[in-house]
């Protein structure tokens, strides 16, 4: 079966996003979601890797009233693998995590990571207590991804397949605290 | 000995947890998360008890550095506990509070320092302030339970008012030293 292209599905996600808070991983999910449109909702990271569910539990946990979306990569997640249980005790209803999964280290030298073994990354989140975990592999199902993020009852999470593509860079903003001061205006107004 | 009166004064024992507790109360910290010390045992359960705070257990310290970082980012404050062992876990996570300049208080509570009886603790301990410090995360001591509370509040004040990462470590002489013995 044909694996997904990741910027089709991240650009369909976050079109008409309207309030929606963005997470994105470090590396090729930060370009995707660059590629999509640079928002001062999404807060995207150039490092600190394995932290990108924890900034989004960090956030859901401060937002109750507002969709939060982690989108990152298989191996960002593998690092963090342990905020998938830190979730699962937290339960919070309004987060959902998209792994982009080419099941390679795409920004340096695409390596094989674990998932091209055999690693279930929703198999995992199903038994850390989300409400939802899947395998996403074909374009008819992007839709569910889609209202699953801005309606369903988190926590979510959906492996994306996608294919082991080097698409060109798409890069957004880098200074720290200036993605973090312009987040936090947009979200709480003038500090 | 019930009924019995004493002519020494006795000695007030100073709740200093509960005095860090009531500091992050006042500084408006809202989730609290934790890798659980013994040293902070009172202080995670006063938190649990706390219907202001959301309480966070960790499966890795490093991950409340990330969660404090988010939790920032949606207007609420956090604060992140851990022994000294768990610092080494958070040196990467800790660019977030070095590039990102967010807002990061540690509460540390301290092994490897005088009278540990567990050789496997000391390089981590020993290595803690040093670590911290290379890191980019000012630290700030606390060694007498009567200094608690000014000091929790300070370094809360550094944290948030000054948008920068503090540790504030809680000395082992002021926890007690983890015996080895068989509890009777």
């Amino acid at each position: 079966m044909k694996a997904l292209n990741r910027r089709e599905v991240v650009a369909s996600l976050l079109k008409r996003r309207d309030g929606l808070l963005v997470v994105a991983g470090l590396g090729a999910p930060a370009w995707d979601c660059a590629a999509a449109g640079d928002h001062p909702f999404t807060f995207p990271l150039w490092g600190a890797m394995g932290s990108a569910c924890m900034i989004g539990l960090g956030l859901a946990l401060a937002q109750p009233g507002r969709r939060v979306l982690v989108v990152t990569g298989d191996g960002e997640m593998l690092m963090g693998l342990g905020s998938l249980a830190t979730i699962g005790a937290q339960r919070p209803g309004n987060l959902a995590v998209v792994v982009l999964d080419n099941e390679r280290y795409g920004e340096t030298g695409m390596q094989k990571t674990h998932t091209a073994y055999g690693t279930d990354l929703a198999a995992v989140a199903r038994a850390c207590g989300f409400a939802t975990a899947r395998i996403i592999r074909r374009n008819a199902e992007v839709s569910d991804v889609r209202s699953g993020i801005y309606r369903g009852k988190g926590p979510l999470f959906f492996q994306v397949k996608v294919k082991a593509d080097a698409l060109p860079l798409v890069l957004p903003p880098r200074d720290g605290a200036d993605l973090k001061h312009r987040f936090r205006e947009a979200l709480l107004g003038a500090q | 000995m019930r009924g019995r009166t004493s002519k020494t004064r006795p000695v007030e024992v100073i709740d200093w947890p509960a005095a860090i507790h009531s500091a992050l109360k006042s500084q408006r910290v809202r989730q609290v998360s934790y890798v659980p010390d013994a040293g902070h045992k009172r202080l995670i359960e006063l938190c649990h008890a706390d219907q202001s705070m959301t309480v966070v257990p960790l499966t890795t310290e490093e991950e409340g550095i990330g969660l404090a970082a988010g939790a920032w980012l949606g207007g609420e404050r956090a604060a992140l506990l851990m022994q000294s062992s768990g610092v080494g876990n958070c040196a990467n996570a800790l660019t977030l509070a070095a590039t990102c300049a967010f807002p990061l208080l540690m509460l540390v509570t301290m092994r490897g320092e005088a009278g540990e009886r567990n050789p496997w603790q000391v390089p981590m301990g020993q290595a803690t302030p040093e670590a911290l410090r290379l890191s980019g995360v000012r630290t700030l001591r606390l060694g007498r339970a009567e200094e608690a509370s000014a000091v929790a509040n300070s370094a809360a004040k550094v944290a948030f008012e000054e948008q920068s990462a503090v540790a504030l470590l809680i000395s082992q002489q002021l926890i007690g030293v983890k015996s080895f013995e068989e509890k009777r």
